[in-house]
């Protein structure tokens, strides 16, 4: 394949790489061992110890540093003469622009988020640069090729939508460890170490209409001179003990549903905690403390028992008082945060326990509380050098040949590696071939703001909007905008819709653009008066947009779903590459459990399992799971 | 399996892969023991990937001295003279290998590899052959069948834009969940020798092209008393007149192995580095998961061919 004319379009090529990770670290070594001499990487990481499975650019000794930059250096080591520029930096910042863009001959993802993705996607579309994209879980693994006009964008497709729970499974009837999981991260441990001033749910039970705010936050607030174990032994029953009680008042709910049980503290832990575990005050350094350690609870592979369940819990909490009493207040659950999971993992299984759902290790806890992603470094360099491969066609021009390849775990039909001709662009999209939307809203109740979060920043994935209605500016945002523009788009985003400046009526067209992703959509508007509190809670519905099928079945283990990473050995075989899909809970307007308005009901998206459409004629009926990431199946178009 | 933990720092380092295969797995991967002969870049890939994995030992054989070749296509070989004279490629692959995971101990051996005894196998839970002549192949093959420990075998040859994997586990037991039972498995593998002694007429009409195309390139190899990859296109009429003469004992039709084919295994004797990721890839997870035990191995040749990007299974055996 070396010929020289392939040498030398490699030679003359500017690549950028984005994501310096797993599949970075591949990458970037095969693409300098390949001849390639000019190359960028982004990537805002720094370097985890649990990096170093597979991102064999890092060592110990680089923890905590640029993942783009140590990057460089380790390949520079053996490939000196070629030119490598790190950015540690967001993708998504402003001077990654298209005209930043519009420099390369390629760009390669090797990205582990949706929202970057999409990002990328549209600079690309927007300079008419190919964009390479990947993604790898486990054993799974997949490439594809997207360029304008001849195959279809990173968006074409329906891509599976954050997974999200509704409130009362979580606040009142769970029935997976998941949902005690979200329970203890998202309401138990926020509230008692998150922001006070964060909407919390977790006295909300689905029949209560008096419960005030202000009582709540009486019963979870540590009274002054209170005994930290009384405390913890206060909140414990009141969480597992009272509110399951006042649960069970409630008959309709548990009609047809298994009945939890409340447990008390005296029941599992009669005798005082400090008398047991004698003294934990010679602990190091506030960092590093861990409940595990000072109760002899050394696998986190065990599953502990309600009663070791129930000191971890106390012990959590006990210590997060005494020794981290400065971060009370302002946590965020953070997957590296021993102590935190080491609560959460407490708190969920106690709870779980309560239900009679199967309780979890604080290995596997972990994962689902991190939403931590599986992965190894084969897979990694698998793709790698499948990339690379379609990297060299795209610098050829050689589109005929480009081929989307997933990489499977169990062979279909002789085949591990599996290479299909991408499709046609959609002529439905959106976002390449600019199809408009429509929305159903009601425009008397709905403001702007609710327009602007949930749809244009939400649903659309733009980060820099400008809405217009023809030659009107309805809102925007910019650095240097006027001051008083700045008032009347303020003022604009509280107004309900049919009470803007410029009347926006049932058939009025908004016209949505992000400047900076150079990406723009129209969307007709049309009203409605009615939604349905519990499918459309946003009050807005938005169609003609690609969007992952809702399906309700939960016989079918979903993506990312905890229960799959509580197998140790995971037999589903769908893709996930994105380490934020399950339980969303980001900062970037994705509904999570503690606002009030709700999302629907878990996206099911393991659901396709359809045949490919193979480059050979074949008899066989074979069953292949796909990853709904690629549901090349769904539409049968060519290139 | 044995009751011994994983220490602090092994969960720490390995919990992504834990989360794919399981702390039992990892616990056998530490303990287990890879020889790996022919220091290509193929071969380079696939010992970072055990290596990161957590095995126990590997043992890298290959005393040539440090070529272009390995420059260009092996990226644990680093283009610093004072680092790199006087070592051998093994010797310098070790001294890069040990810095990516330093749990695991890289090792030397020096040596005529095909006058080591039955014995020295032994010490070995897997053995993976490259850059090797056919009769090396199949000598090492029998020696590690002769003994009663199980010991993984595999053969890797990329060439130009493709790439060969042969795996030998002998009589592999292995048990799987399907859905909530444990089911038993049983693979019997045959030696090297025996699956290329299968008659080509006899094997399914699908067949990769590129398994017969490797076969001629190495019965002409062996015939002209070549190294492993020491052919070029000059070799083309001699090779296209062995396989009319291959094709006739077998009563195949010669188009089963096109010209084209041939030619680029002829002049691509360097190895291409996005194939060397792909195949060494490949490679590294038939041997973890043969170490482990766990995930059905694949039988028992792969092929990839960067040219229609498929990467197959074939079962290649003696009916």
């Amino acid at each position: 394949m070396a010929s020289e004319e392939q040498l030398s379009a490699i030679k003359r090529a500017k690549v950028l790489m984005v994501g310096a990770g797993g599949i970075g670290c591949e990458l970037l070594k095969t693409l300098a061992l390949s001849g390639f001499q000019d190359i960028h990487i982004i990537d805002m990481d720094t370097i985890e110890v649990s990096n170093l499975n597979r991102q064999f650019l890092f060592r110990q000794s680089h923890v905590g540093q640029s993942k783009a930059k140590v990057a460089r250096d380790a390949v520079l080591r053996f490939r000196p003469n070629i030119s490598i520029t790190p950015y540690h930096a967001n993708v998504k910042e402003s001077r990654f622009n298209v005209d930043f863009f519009k420099e390369f001959d390629v760009v390669l993802n090797g990205l582990d988020n949706l929202d970057a993705r999409r990002h990328v996607n549209r600079l690309c579309l927007a300079v008419d640069v190919p964009l390479v994209e990947s993604g790898t879980t486990g054993f799974l693994g997949q490439v594809t090729v997207h360029s304008k006009g001849k195959t279809e964008c990173y968006e074409c497709q329906p891509k599976p939508a954050p997974k999200t729970y509704p409130v009362c499974t979580i606040t009142s009837t769970p029935s997976k460890f998941v949902h005690c999981i979200v329970w203890a991260k998202d309401l138990l441990f926020a509230k008692l170490f998150g922001d006070k001033n964060q909407e919390n749910d977790l006295n909300v039970r689905s029949s209560d209409t008096g419960n005030s705010s202000e009582h709540s936050v009486d019963v979870f607030e540590h009274r002054k001179d209170e005994d930290i174990e009384h405390y913890g032994r206060r909140i414990y029953d009141h969480v597992f003990g009272h509110n399951i009680e006042v649960a069970l008042s409630n008959e309709e709910t548990w009609k047809n549903r298994n009945k939890p049980r409340p447990i008390y503290s005296k029941d599992v832990l009669p005798v005082k905690m400090t008398e047991e575990n004698g003294d934990t005050e010679k602990d190091s350094a506030t960092d590093d403390v861990s409940v595990m350690a000072s109760l002899s609870l050394k696998n986190p592979q065990d599953i502990w028992s309600l009663s070791e369940n129930s000191r971890v819990f106390l012990e959590a909490l006990r210590l997060f008082f005494l020794k981290r009493r400065k971060d009370i207040g302002n946590l965020t659950f953070d997957k590296d945060d021993q102590l935190a999971v080491e609560f959460v993992t407490a708190a969920a299984n106690i709870r779980a326990s309560s239900f009679g759902i199967p309780l979890h290790s604080l290995f596997e806890a972990k994962g689902i509380a991190g939403n931590i992603v599986h992965a190894v470094a084969t897979t990694n360099a698998i793709i790698a050098g499948l990339i690379v491969i379609e990297a060299i066609k795209v610098l050829k021009k050689d589109n005929n040949n480009y081929r989307m390849t997933y990489c499977l775990e169990h062979p279909s039909r002789k085949l591990l590696l599996m290479p299909v001709e991408p499709y046609e662009p959609n002529k439905s999209c959106y976002v390449c071939s600019e199809t408009p939307l429509s929305l159903e809203v009601n425009m008397h109740h709905s403001k702007l703001r609710d327009f602007v979060e949930k749809i244009v920043k939400g649903k659309l994935g733009m980060n820099f909007p400008v809405i217009m209605q023809g030659a009107s500016i309805l809102y925007e945002v910019g650095e240097d905008l006027e001051e008083d523009m700045v008032a009347i788009y303020a003022a604009n985003l509280e107004k309900a819709l049919s009470k803007l400046p410029s009347a926006v009526t049932s058939g009025t067209v908004l016209a949505v653009e992000d400047l900076q992703q150079e990406f723009s959509c129209s969307i007709n508007i049309k009203h409605r008066e009615e939604f349905d509190e519990e499918k459309e809670p946003d009050g807005m519905v938005l169609s003609g947009w690609v969007e992952a099928p809702v399906d309700k079945d939960n016989n079918n283990k979903p993506i990312g779903n905890g229960e799959s990473t509580s197998n140790a050995l995971p037999s589903k075989e769908i893709l996930e590459c994105e380490k934020d899909v399950e339980i969303q809970e980001t900062s970037e307007g994705t509904e999570t459990v503690t606002r009030k308005k709700r999302k629907l009901s878990e996206v099911d998206e393991s659901k396709n399992q359809k045949k490919p459409e193979k480059l050979d004629v074949d008899d066989e009926d074979d069953e292949l799971f796909i990853p709904d990431d690629w549901e090349s199946l769904i539409k049968k178009r060519r290139v | 399996m044995n009751g011994e933990e994983l220490t602090e720092q092994e969960t720490a380092l390995y919990d992504r892969q834990i989360r794919v295969w399981g702390a039992d797995a990892q616990r056998r991967l530490s303990k287990s023991h890879i020889l790996v002969y022919g220091m290509k870049g193929t071969v380079a890939e696939f010992c970072k990937n055990i290596v990161l994995a957590g095995v126990g030992s590997v043992t890298l054989v290959d005393d040539r001295a440090v070529n272009e070749e390995a420059l260009s296509t092996n990226f644990l070989v680093l283009p610093d003279e004072n680092l790199y004279h006087g070592k051998t490629l093994a010797e310098v692959c070790c001294d890069s290998l040990k810095e990516f995971n330093p749990m695991v101990h890289v090792s030397v051996e020096k040596g005529d590899i095909s006058t080591f005894g039955v014995e020295f196998f032994e010490k070995f839970d897997a053995v993976v052959i490259s850059c090797c002549s056919l009769a090396k192949k199949k000598l090492i093959n029998q020696k590690c069948r002769k003994l009663p420990k199980h010991i993984a075998y595999y053969t890797v040859d990329c060439r130009g834009s493709c790439g060969e994997i042969f795996v030998d586990l002998k009589n592999y037991k292995y048990s799987k969940k399907k859905l909530e039972e444990t089911i038993e498995c049983q693979l019997e593998y045959p030696s090297f020798e025996d699956a290329i002694a299968a008659p080509w007429k006899a094997l399914p009409k699908r067949v990769s092209k590129l398994y017969f195309a490797m076969r001629v390139i190495e019965q002409f190899e062996d015939i002209e008393g070549r190294n492993a990859g020491q052919t070029s296109i000059a070799d083309l009429p001699g090779v296209l007149k062995l396989r009319k003469e291959l094709c006739e004992t077998n009563s195949v039709n010669e188009s089963q192995i096109p010209d084209a084919l041939l030619e680029r295994l002829l002049t691509g004797t360097s190895e291409f580095p996005p194939v060397c990721a792909i195949i060494g890839g490949i490679l590294g997870q038939e041997v973890i998961k043969a170490i482990s035990g766990k995930g059905d191995p694949l039988k028992n040749f792969f092929f990839f061919d960067a040219m229609d990007g498929k990467g197959l299974i074939e079962d290649i055996s003696k009916p």
